[in-house]
């Protein structure tokens, strides 16, 4: 049992930093740096540089196009990349719908998707909830009936996250009704955003920004391709992609990251007014927050050298989401505190590359803090809400 | 980075562990706290047969070399086991003293005996003024001749009231440690249990004359020993409880499976099914927290002082919670003096107490 990092580790360690140091575009690192949305175009330009390096599926088997790195490997690469306020990599079809294909789909469906996931060329979204189907997926009403060599798709699938820019959904829809039990008759379906029926329509969040939408899905006409491993059995594949999506979203490094910023502002100055730093009370909560998230740091360790050791990710990865999106909202609400005032102004418009420094409003990007900090109620909501998560641990960790 | 265990770490565990779950029911606890000493004689033999009481300590001085890992191995699975016998007050704040400032004379008057089992002795840590801030002591011991003359008070003393040794800091000019038998004539010591069945006591010191040979180390330079065996200390008592809540999790976990009102099992509720999972992620994340502090500990990192600050805080915070909702989940047998439960709550909160409470560590991670 030990902490340290051996020469190995450290050299690669150093290996990342550099990268991504010096090989990111200053147009990135400064939409990073100022809060300014990534366009979809930068996304995918960043995504490349990734994949050019062979860096971008870490998490992937390496037969398919991941990196054979070790657990600790993976600590570095996640810790590196957040400590240099990297933008996010879109999960869905790294991270959920490619882990799927190559599990559970045939070699057809390797060979024409899995290329394109991995150089980021089709943006993919999910097609889970729907109005009537939150925490209760199961009860999903999207249909899918068999016509020749087609699958007829009709439903509404909802909270479709970057669904605008998407060029593919993947989708849970019911292939039969005559079922014994609810999670049985539903299939994972692959399904083309240009196919004739499929349209999208926006929702705004009560942050104001649009990330999700509605997808209607109006007779659209689905190769039978496209249906991945067995027909009836996409509730299993759906929840092996749950665990992976939560113990991908305990999100410590980045938490880790910007408590890591918002200590070191505490000791500045800003507007004249005392640091906020000299707040104990303040400064006692950021320390409990940091003590909780250095115990999630370590408790994701520990599962992944489970994982590593051969066991599948289990429904442990429930309690990282449970804790990681707790945590995270924890560091919003801080961030919006110690805004005050400057928490209040609404300027969406002054989060953009060339806004003149001398008309913004507040100090850096305090006035982003309460946008934030609404948006990311959405954390211990989705990806099966935190209720749902204390479910799951309840009935597959304790047995109840 | 590493998790995995060696062989001797492996087999420790597994002993220990064996030992609490078959040798060591519930009923032999109580009955060793209720005993005089307040624990068990035949328990304490067979820990040094076990070659327990000689984990820490090197292999020149018969002991087994281990480290602090060793002692988070034994004291969870203590904890688990809500052994009362005092390994703490004698191994890991006594032996932890001696082991570095003994010279060769005074290992063979108390250290021996304390790794043969034979002896008794404890650390006075607290003081009725100085709360949590050990090193703000007011006991003085003045020189006299070759002799020391020692004045001041030591609070709620772990084991005292069984010690024949007493380990004593007292101001000098600077802190320094006395080994002092504690049938000296100028002690008056009075013993008590403490709420978890513990013994303990509060021991006054009027004028007690000692010899020069009670000096441990160099006069004045106690301090930093003392810092560093209170950091062992302290982890020692974290790995304690974090098995503590393990066991609480499981027993409260078990308890719900087999309650039945209203014609079902409480743990088919989903509001006691949420706590539940509250306490295994307390619970969890303290033993995250635990491995992190003690390798950083053992390892020597620049982050040890701040992780076993953490640790502490973590453990007073998440121990509430677990002791707390381990009680209210079993109801009125979590009230009940001869169900375990309210005794693995007892030690979870006599835990938090000492060494620095959740707050006291919480201040020293503000800056």
């Amino acid at each position: 049992m030990h902490v340290s990092y051996s020469p190995e580790e450290l050299a690669f360690r150093d290996e990342v930093r550099t990268f991504f140091q010096t090989e990111i575009p200053q147009e990135i690192l400064d939409k990073q740096a100022q809060h300014v949305a990534l366009d979809a175009e930068n996304q995918v330009r960043f995504q490349k540089i990734l994949y050019e390096k062979g860096w971008i599926a870490p998490n992937w088997p390496v037969e398919y196009g991941g990196t054979g790195w070790s657990l600790v490997q993976k600590h570095i690469f996640d810790t590196e990349m957040a400590s240099a306020n990297m933008p996010y990599i879109i999960p869905f079809g790294l991270g959920m719908v490619g882990p799927v294909i190559y599990t559970f789909g045939d070699d057809a469906q390797k060979q024409r998707f899995l290329p394109d996931i991995l150089q980021s060329n089709v943006w993919w979204c999910q097609g889970y909830s729907e109005p009537g189907s939150g925490s209760d997926l199961a009860s999903l009403k999207t249909r899918a009936d068999r016509d020749g060599d087609e699958y007829v798709v009709n439903g509404t699938k909802v909270w479709t996250t970057l669904a605008q820019y998407a060029d593919w959904i993947f989708c849970l829809v019911r292939t039969s009704s005559d079922v014994a039990r609810k999670q049985e008759g539903i299939s994972f379906l692959l399904i083309d955003m240009q196919s004739p029926g499929v349209s999208v329509k926006p929702i705004i969040t009560i942050d104001g920004s649009h990330e999700v939408n509605e997808v209607h899905l109006e007779n659209v006409r689905v190769p039978v391709a496209n249906l991945v491993g067995e027909e009836g059995k996409g509730w299993t594949y759906g929840k092996v992609l749950l665990q992976h999506e939560r113990t991908g979203t305990a999100g410590v490094a980045r938490t880790q990251y910007r408590l890591r910023r918002l200590r070191a502002q505490t000791k500045k100055s800003v507007r004249g007014a005392a640091p906020l730093g000299e707040d104990r009370n303040f400064m006692r909560k950021i320390a409990a927050v940091e003590v909780e998230l250095k115990a999630l740091e370590y408790t994701e360790l520990r599962t992944l050298a489970a994982v590593s050791s051969g066991k599948a990710p289990g429904a442990e990865s429930s309690i990282l989401k449970l804790k990681g999106t707790q945590l995270q909202q924890a560091v919003d609400e801080l961030y919006l505190e110690a805004a005050g005032y400057y928490a209040l102004p609404y300027v969406p418009e002054q989060y953009a590359l060339g806004f003149p420094k001398e008309d913004r409003i507040g100090a850096g990007t305090e006035t982003d803090s309460a946008p934030r900090y609404f948006n990311f109620r959405k954390a211990s909501i989705y990806g099966g809400s935190n209720e749902i998560q204390k479910n799951i641990v309840a009935k597959h960790v304790l047995g109840l | 980075m590493d998790f995995s265990l060696n062989e001797f770490q492996d087999m420790l565990a597994d002993s220990v562990g064996k030992f609490v779950d078959n040798e060591y029911p519930f009923s032999t606890r109580q009955a060793n706290a209720d005993s005089e000493a307040g624990f068990g004689a035949e328990t304490w033999a067979s820990f040094c047969e076990l070659g327990w009481t000689a984990l820490p300590f090197s292999e020149a001085d018969g002991g087994l070399d281990g480290s602090p890992l060793e002692t988070m191995l034994l004291m969870q699975q203590f904890g688990r086991g809500l052994v009362v016998e005092p390994y703490l007050a004698n191994i890991v704040l006594a032996g932890g003293v001696l082991r570095r400032l003994a010279n060769d004379a005074q290992k063979q008057r108390w250290l021996q005996p304390i790794i043969e089992g034979q002896l008794q002795a404890a650390l006075a840590i607290a003081e009725p003024q100085n709360r949590y801030d050990f090193a703000a002591l007011e006991t003085r011991a003045s020189p006299d001749g070759d002799d020391w003359v020692i004045k001041g008070k030591k609070s709620v003393v772990f084991n005292g009231g069984n010690a024949e040794l007493l380990i004593i800091p007292a101001r000098t000019d600077g802190i320094s440690l006395f080994a002092v038998a504690s049938d000296n004539p100028g002690i008056r010591v009075q013993r008590y249990r403490t709420v978890d069945g513990s013994s303990a006591a509060d021991v006054t010191f009027n004028d007690a004359r000692v010899g020069g040979d009670a000096l441990l180390g160099d006069a004045g330079s106690g301090l930093e020993t003392l810092t560093t065996v209170i950091d062992e200390a302290t982890l020692a008592v974290c790995a304690e409880a974090v098995g503590i809540m393990q066991a609480l999790t499981d027993k409260t976990v078990e308890y719900c499976k087999n309650r039945v009102q209203f014609g079902v099992p409480i743990g088919s509720f989903q509001a006691l099914q949420h706590r539940m999972v509250d306490m295994l992620t307390a619970t969890e994340q303290s033993h995250s927290l635990l491995l992190w502090a003690t390798m950083a500990y053992a390892g020597g990192t620049e982050e040890a002082q701040r992780a076993i600050h953490a640790i502490k805080y973590q453990v007073g915070t998440a121990g509430k919670l677990v002791g707390q909702e381990a009680i209210q989940l079993h109801g009125g047998m979590g009230m009940s003096w001869e169900v375990d439960v309210g005794h693995y709550f007892k030690r979870l909160t006599v835990i938090s107490q000492i060494l620095g409470n959740a707050d006291w560590h919480l201040d020293h991670l503000v800056d």
